[in-house]
């Protein structure tokens, strides 16, 4: 079963078609990357799924819910995570949490809040105002609001970005964990060629907001003959396909 | 609790812990009205002690005037910054990804609006009380009437602010400090409507707040209440609050189409 299903997705900004076409599905329990440089259409994917932005044409379908039709109900089953979209930083750490358990509602939150600052450390950092963190302990706690309602879907849009090599690693660490341990969904956009090689089954390279290529990490790699997905990056980005297979 | 209440008493929950930890929020929600108050009342005492009973008579809708303003341009800023809150503390992102309803956005803000209203309106009330021996409360039970068409016409007016932040963005945050003050004049806050000129008139009486500040003046200075100026306020709200209501939709869709949601704030 498909815990995401894109089909024929478009969108178009008066002269700018931002995305064009694409097609995707993500397998439930799987890691999915989106990748592709700047201005490929990531982001306005990732804002298409989560329904902050009505396609121009084409279908998406979020744990059997048309998101056109019916995207609270998916929503409500969704979470998200990016550097860009900050939480108010005079709440603390728990009021911020205590939000979206509300939104979210979340069962026992009180309960839930404890958990996720034990798993992600923040028992230190809970009463002190968000804006106070260190770039580190706020990817943490936006981690924590992206799993406060235990998420079946979850999108990432570059969730280690601007941190150190030892905390990302961590972050990646907990993200390969509560995936195994929830079965959860996973659509990760970044730039960080060495996290999605860790992290995903499955990869969609966007350029131009259309797909060009897909398949696991090990079939990109064998596809271009390179041995790392950031030479693959480049192959695609600069369009060096063919020179590389040969 | 029921998920929608839930949801609402989230977003609300978000002001009042900012509120806790912002005493600047907090001295802001009053001082404005505490500060129109003291210029207005010893205005209304100035002339009560010049003309006599007729200065008092003025001076005592000159106060009611005032307070029941407040009532409209608190309760409209009060929905209009708790959405402009979310746009500074760039949180808009959060929330229209969270299953939360516009409908439920609307309610939570209407919620903070009532509390910001009360928190800046009560203290200028018992101001008014206390220094100048004005009791709002002497108009009867008929006051919370006048409360509600004048609540309910900032919420209609704020949410035509929401409507043309979300589609031009941070640079229509002006309108939520100032687009009030322009139906003021035709208000009849602080005169009849008669003293307008004739092609105004029609105007003035298409404001609900119009036949609040007439039916204000009836109860204050005739004793009456004036129950066709509060039908019709009440009517002129359900059209002015469907219609601001369309608006929203029609915007908040608008913004779902172009991208605005995702660069509101810059």
């Amino acid at each position: 079963m498909n815990a995401i299903q894109v089909e024929n997705l478009t969108k178009r900004y008066r002269d700018v078609l931002a995305v064009d076409d694409i097609s995707f599905v993500a397998p439930a329990g799987a890691t999915v990357g989106l990748l592709g440089g700047n201005g490929a259409g990531k982001t306005t994917t990732i804002a298409m799924l989560l329904g902050l932005l009505v396609p121009t044409s084409g279908r998406i379908t979020v744990l059997g819910h048309d998101m056109a039709k019916d995207r609270f109900a998916a929503l409500a089953r969704m979470n998200f995570s990016s550097p860009y979209v900050a939480l108010p930083s005079r709440l603390t750490v728990r009021q911020n949490m205590r939000v979206y358990g509300h939104l979210y509602d979340v069962p026992c939150m009180d309960e839930r809040i404890a958990a996720l600052a034990r798993e992600l450390d923040l028992g230190e950092i809970l009463d002190r105002p968000a804006g106070q963190l260190s770039a580190g302990q706020k990817t943490r706690v936006a981690l924590a609001k992206a799993l406060i309602n235990r998420p079946a879907v979850l999108l990432l849009d570059e969730p280690t970005a601007s941190l150190d090599p030892d905390t990302g690693d961590l972050v990646r660490t907990w993200l390969e964990q509560y995936r195994a341990d929830s079965g959860c969904t996973i659509l990760l956009a970044s730039h960080n060629m060495a996290e999605v090689e860790r992290l995903c089954s499955h990869v969609i390279m966007l350029k131009s907001g259309q797909v060009v290529d897909r398949g696991s990490p090990k079939d990109l790699l064998d596809r271009y003959g390179r041995h790392d997905l950031e030479d693959v990056f480049l192959d695609i980005a600069r369009d060096r396909r063919h020179a590389a297979a040969a | 609790m029921k998920p929608m209440f839930r949801r609402v008493w989230g977003l609300m929950y978000r002001h009042l812990a900012l509120y806790r930890r912002s005493w600047p929020r907090l001295l802001e929600l009053a001082y404005w009205p505490v500060l129109q108050m003291c210029i207005w009342g010893f205005t209304a005492r100035f002339l009560a002690a010049r003309l006599g009973n007729p200065g008092l008579l003025a001076g005592a809708t000159l106060l009611g005037g005032v307070l029941l303003w407040e009532v409209t341009l608190r309760s409209q800023m009060g929905m209009s910054i708790s959405f402009l809150e979310e746009i500074w503390s760039r949180n808009l992102g959060h929330i229209f990804v969270s299953p939360l309803r516009p409908i439920e956005l609307i309610a939570a803000l209407i919620g903070m609006s009532v509390i910001r209203m009360l928190m800046g309106v009560l203290p200028a009330i018992l101001l008014a009380w206390g220094l100048y021996a004005f009791n709002l409360f002497t108009l009867g039970p008929v006051l919370i009437l006048f409360f509600a068409n004048l609540m309910i016409m900032g919420w209609a007016v704020a949410l035509g602010v929401v409507s043309l932040i979300l589609r031009h963005g941070a640079g229509a945050e002006p309108l939520a400090w100032g687009v009030l003050f322009g139906l003021a004049p035709f208000s009849a806050v602080f005169y009849p409507v008669s003293v307008l000129p004739s092609f105004l008139r029609p105007i003035s009486y298409a404001l609900p707040t119009t036949h609040v500040f007439e039916g204000m003046r009836a109860a204050l200075l005739q004793g009456v209440i004036r129950w066709d100026h509060l039908a019709a306020a009440f009517v002129l709200n359900a059209v002015w609050l469907a219609g601001a209501a369309w608006l929203f939709s029609r915007q908040f869709h608008a913004a779902r189409v172009s991208g605005a949601l995702i660069s509101i704030g810059e």
